[in-house]
């Protein structure tokens, strides 16, 4: 990448960091950057394809766009946020980030990622392992029957344990990940046995009760805003107070 | 949601806040005496989500209370730096699913030196992708601390914890409160 110094000819302007500035919330500016480093020293991603927030923007600030677009460097920050963080400028370089994830076509973006957000997006359970509405109830029921069998107390004439999905007017509206009732559904009875015993009127939904979501990694907007909006919705139409992210 | 403009009726909180609330309230009866004598040391990786990205240091102060309540204070050793200035541990972002597997452990190279530091024998994750990521970097550089989720610690304490649900549990806690199995 930029071995040395970089020798800037004529006057290059950056379409990518103009494009990027239009959207920033909140009136950021991409171009008060003091150079401090305080990015770069924070950053578990310094040194990792030779490349660190610092530099990263500064490419984008001196129009180094098509090295910016060759770098793999993008899927190897976490869009984590310690940087702005630490920022003194409150500079978002995760949104740059975001966005130059975004210059790789959808189609090339890592499969790994592409192959979660497309999953998610095609069910209405939002569940990026694929886990169906019917997949869910069965499994949620296999293993409240489970503990009410096997371990003593959690009877309905005792603490009468319970895990609900669509009741109506519940209070907390739960999410949970999709790896619980795919590869460790009995992960998910502690939670349920600390809601019973704290009294909580609880429920999840049959949709959008999937807590992962990899359209927002994947720079997807689209997708992103779809299985948010599926959750959101799902929530308001039981009735919930709260959205209660387990995670 | 603002992102998107997306209108709802309901609030978005995180479990923390409310573990911390019903144990203040009195609702969940949690307690550390069973740590007192195993005095088994657990620290505690903040999601960037959570903490940095959405509630802040509140949401850390009441992650540190629930840990505190159940472990014991004593037995809480904090990696530094931490809450919001907590490094990521490289599980977020999409990074484990990226296929950049080489990178992610030397992303996460730094985080494991943080827990190893603190010679906690567990390390308590909330969030899924850091359980995934710590979990992988304890056998990667060879650290050997359980990484587990906080409900399996509170259930723990409260005597509910059945023994299917501990397989993120060490020996030294295979045992500890097992509740009764019916006959």
């Amino acid at each position: 990448m930029a071995d040395g110094a970089v020798k800037i000819e004529g006057a290059h302007k950056s379409v990518f960091k103009d494009k990027v500035m239009e959207i920033l919330p909140d009136g950021g500016n991409l171009n008060s950057c003091l150079t401090c480093g305080a990015c770069a020293s924070g950053c578990p991603a310094t040194g990792m394809d030779n490349m660190d927030p610092r530099k990263f923007l500064r490419m984008a600030a001196l129009g180094m766009d098509d090295e910016i677009l060759d770098s793999n460097w993008p899927w190897f920050c976490t869009m984590c946020m310690r940087c702005i963080y630490v920022c003194p400028m409150q500079i978002n370089i995760p949104q740059l980030v975001f966005n130059a994830r975004r210059l790789t076509p959808r189609e090339e973006r890592p499969k790994g990622i592409l192959g979660s957000c497309d999953q998610a997006i095609k069910i209405d359970t939002c569940s990026a392992m694929g886990c169906s509405a019917e997949d869910f109830e069965f499994v949620v029921g296999d293993i409240l029957e489970e503990i009410v069998d096997e371990q003593v107390g959690w009877g309905e004439d005792e603490r009468n344990l319970q895990a609900p999905i669509d009741k109506q007017g519940a209070k907390y509206f739960l999410n949970q990940n999709s790896r619980e009732p795919m590869i460790e559904p009995e992960e998910m009875a502690p939670l349920w046995k600390i809601l019973n015993i704290a009294g909580v009127d609880w429920t999840y939904g049959s949709k959008g009760w999937a807590a992962e979501n990899y359209c927002l990694f994947m720079a997807d907007d689209e997708g992103w805003e779809h299985l948010t909006r599926t959750s959101a919705a799902k929530a308001d139409e039981l009735g919930c107070e709260v959205f209660l992210n387990t995670e | 949601m603002k992102k998107f403009n997306i209108e709802h009726k309901f609030e978005v909180k995180s479990i923390y806040t409310e573990y911390a609330r019903w144990i203040r309230e009195g609702r969940l009866p949690v307690n550390s005496d069973w740590n007192k004598e195993l005095g088994i040391k657990f620290t505690v990786q903040d999601p960037c989500q959570i903490i940095r990205k959405t509630f802040g240091d509140p949401a850390a102060e009441d992650l540190r209370f629930v840990v505190e309540s159940v472990v014991g204070k004593e037995n809480f050793i904090d990696m530094y730096p931490n809450k919001s200035n907590n490094f990521c541990c490289g599980g977020g972002g999409g990074f484990l699913q990226s296929g950049y597997k080489e990178e992610r452990l030397e992303y996460g190279r730094i985080k494991d030196e943080q827990i190893q530091a603190t010679g906690a024998t567990y390390c308590i994750t909330g969030c899924h992708n850091c359980h995934a990521q710590c979990h992988e970097l304890s056998e990667h550089y060879g650290g050997g601390y359980h990484v587990v989720h906080l409900w399996t610690l509170i259930a723990l304490s409260l005597g509910v914890l059945g023994e299917n649900e501990r397989v993120h549990l060490g020996p030294d806690l295979q045992e500890v409160l097992l509740p009764e199995l019916k006959e």
